[in-house]
């Protein structure tokens, strides 16, 4: 019924810290499908943010092979990773990544320049996606006058407004309040709930728990992989 | 697309707007020092060019040979050997001769009233107005009578009109030439200042026969020699072949012997101009290049700026990066940045330099001339240093690792 988003193979990375060799990946296999809300856990240094970063086609690997949409990725160009990050990947950062001084509908609308979306479209785009994430009345405001919660969601927006088949949150309410990062994990599990395919890497178990799967990294290794029964439902609280 | 490239730069470069017009001074004042340079110039260039027009830059002066007095070289005209009729023909034998005006000349004091003036004096026909570029500003021509039996006529310079007459009207009034009373019939059109600074309107002219009769008598064994022939060259003819031409003519109808030099000698006035023209000439390149050094120094800032640039804003490459930017993405985005800053500060520098270069001729009476060409190169230039001086940052940019620009602190 559902097919692979990306899947990852023999996953390998290695860094040189003087005269040591530090594999922060070291032999990683997963496959994770469309629909799924994945949350990726584990201590820091165990890889978890390496491994993001590598199906984000943000790093490339040292050995292995990330599959995305059945693309190897390791055969593309610069160009083309590019481009695949646009059509594919959302991303949403721990510190917003917004650009300031541009307005909130400016900044969601980033990604369709390199997109080759026709220009007069992109204000109706973006404002759509900034209406779907609960910011409509909002959307001239420059991220110094939001919120982070507000700055969050807009950095949302801008991961959904190409559609993309996968989001990736690298640790999207570490930098915010409990409460704020709660109403951050409802937008995720709405739009879970819509089809949208979610990655999201934290430390935190209780973040972790809104997820319907939950992988374990340590010391560059995937060392458990469950779904979880019971996701704990932001609406509920 | 490359509307929205400049619609980005245009927001990147306003975040910083003091740092981006420090930026975009130096090429600023590159581009206007270019501009009032170049333009000052050929200002300059162009004065000469209506000083050879003036002159007539198509005339030779045919002077009749040195003598030598005791050893003494009298200087050039100082023997009668010209005569009347070489003029003649010159102008029928000589192809490329349009005109050719003999000229008889002397100094002598011009009186009117208890007013005086001392003047040169120049006996010629109609033809030396034409071939020495002389228009008459009131009154008529000498008629050929008057020419041909010598008539008691005189056609006023501007100068010497100015200081006997003042505003009034010369026409018809009677002066004294040293000893002969002779009616004014015209004055002369103003010529202004020559080349070396003497002033071309004070003299005056009175038909050759007058000169010779009344005013210098018939000197030396030819009772029909002239000073000097004024020849005018056809348009468009050379005027090195024109000159042989001449001077292989004068030697024949002179019947001079092939080991003898020249009894005469050719001069070209458009030659003496041309050599001031061209010591004007180095001069503006020279300050057209130090203006340029200001130029290149402009580039290099904007350069320093663009380095500056990249480096804080390696955060928002990352992040662009991230949501789709490919390399030629970032690449272009910095090196129109780069290009814009330059445009804009050459069209202030183009404003600016306009601006000098009015009021320097207004308030300095300078001559300047802003070409729509150099405006275009200029331009054009700064815009070739955007792209000069910002690929190499546009292209450290473009470089980057999406993951290392978006990590870094």
């Amino acid at each position: 019924m559902s097919s692979s988003v990306f899947s990852c193979a023999g996953l390998k990375k290695r860094y040189q810290m003087g005269d040591n060799e530090v594999w922060a990946l070291n032999g990683v296999d997963i496959d994770i499908m469309q629909g799924e809300f994945v949350a990726v856990m584990g201590p820091s240094g165990s890889g978890k943010s390496t491994f993001m970063n590598m199906v984000g086609c943000l790093d490339t690997p040292s050995e292995g092979e990330v599959t995305i949409n059945s693309e190897k990725v390791s055969t593309l160009s610069k160009e083309d990773l590019a481009k695949l990050r646009n059509r594919y990947i959302g991303f949403v950062f721990q510190q917003f990544n917004l650009l300031a001084r541009t307005t909130a509908v400016d900044n969601v609308s980033l990604p369709l320049i390199y997109s080759g979306q026709p220009e007069d479209e992109w204000q109706t785009m973006a404002e759509n996606r900034l209406q779907q994430v609960g910011l409509g009345e909002r959307m001239d405001h420059h991220p110094a006058q939001l919120s982070g919660g507000q700055q969050q969601r807009v950095a949302i927006a801008r991961a959904l407004v190409n559609d993309p088949l996968v989001i990736l949150a690298d640790e999207p309410t570490g930098a915010l309040d409990t409460q704020t990062g709660i109403e951050i994990m409802q937008l995720f599990q709405d739009l879970n709930d819509e089809g949208k395919t979610i990655v999201l890497v934290t430390h935190e178990p209780e973040v972790a728990a809104y997820a319907k799967r939950q992988l374990l990294f340590r010391d560059g290794k995937l060392v458990s992989d469950e779904f979880n029964p019971n996701p704990t439902l932001a609406m509920a609280q | 697309m490359i509307l929205r490239l400049f619609k980005t730069a245009f927001i990147a470069l306003r975040v910083n707007i003091l740092r981006s017009f420090l930026t975009m001074l130096g090429i600023i004042i590159g581009v206007s020092a270019v501009i009032i340079m170049v333009s000052l110039g050929a200002g300059a260039q162009e004065e000469v060019d209506a000083q050879i027009e003036s002159l007539g830059g198509n005339v030779f002066i045919l002077f009749g040979s040195f003598r030598r007095n005791g050893g003494a070289n009298t200087g050039a005209g100082s023997v009668q050997s010209l005569e009347q009729k070489h003029a003649d023909l010159l102008e029928t034998n000589v192809g490329s001769v349009e005109i050719a005006a003999p000229q008889l000349s002397t100094n002598a004091q011009v009186i009117f009233g208890n007013l005086n003036w001392p003047t040169d004096v120049e006996g010629i026909d109609n033809r030396y107005m034409i071939a020495g570029n002389w228009e008459l500003e009131t009154g008529r021509e000498f008629t050929g009578q008057e020419l041909s039996t010598g008539g008691k006529v005189v056609i006023l310079g501007s100068t010497v009109a100015e200081e006997l007459f003042g505003a009034a009207d010369p026409i018809g009034q009677t002066v004294r030439v040293d000893k002969t009373n002779v009616t004014v019939i015209g004055t002369l059109r103003s010529k202004g200042q020559d080349t070396r600074g003497n002033d071309q309107d004070d003299r005056i002219f009175l038909p050759i026969e007058t000169v010779r009769t009344r005013l210098t008598g018939r000197q030396g064994s030819n009772p029909n020699s002239v000073r000097m022939i004024l020849v005018k060259i056809y348009d468009g003819e050379d005027m090195g072949f024109a000159e042989e031409d001449i001077a292989y003519f004068m030697r024949e109808s002179m019947r001079v012997s092939p080991t003898q030099d020249d009894p005469f000698s050719l001069r070209n006035l458009s030659e003496m101009i041309e050599t001031r023209a061209e010591t004007t000439a180095i001069f503006n390149t020279l300050l057209a290049g130090v203006a340029s050094v200001s130029l290149l120094v402009g580039g290099i800032g904007i350069m320093n700026i663009m380095l500056v640039s990249v480096t804080e804003r390696t955060r928002e490459i990352g992040l662009r990066m991230a949501v789709g930017a490919s390399p030629s993405h970032i690449l272009n985005q910095f090196l129109v940045e780069a290009i814009t800053l330059c445009a804009l500060g050459g069209a202030i520098g183009i404003g600016i330099a306009w601006i000098t270069t009015y009021c320097m001729t207004y308030y300095f009476d300078l001559t300047s001339v802003i070409h729509t060409k150099i405006v275009l190169i200029s331009l054009g230039f700064s815009c070739l240093i955007g792209i000069f001086f910002g690929y190499y940052p546009a292209l450290k940019a473009s470089k980057l690792q999406p993951i290392d620009a978006l990590r870094y602190e």
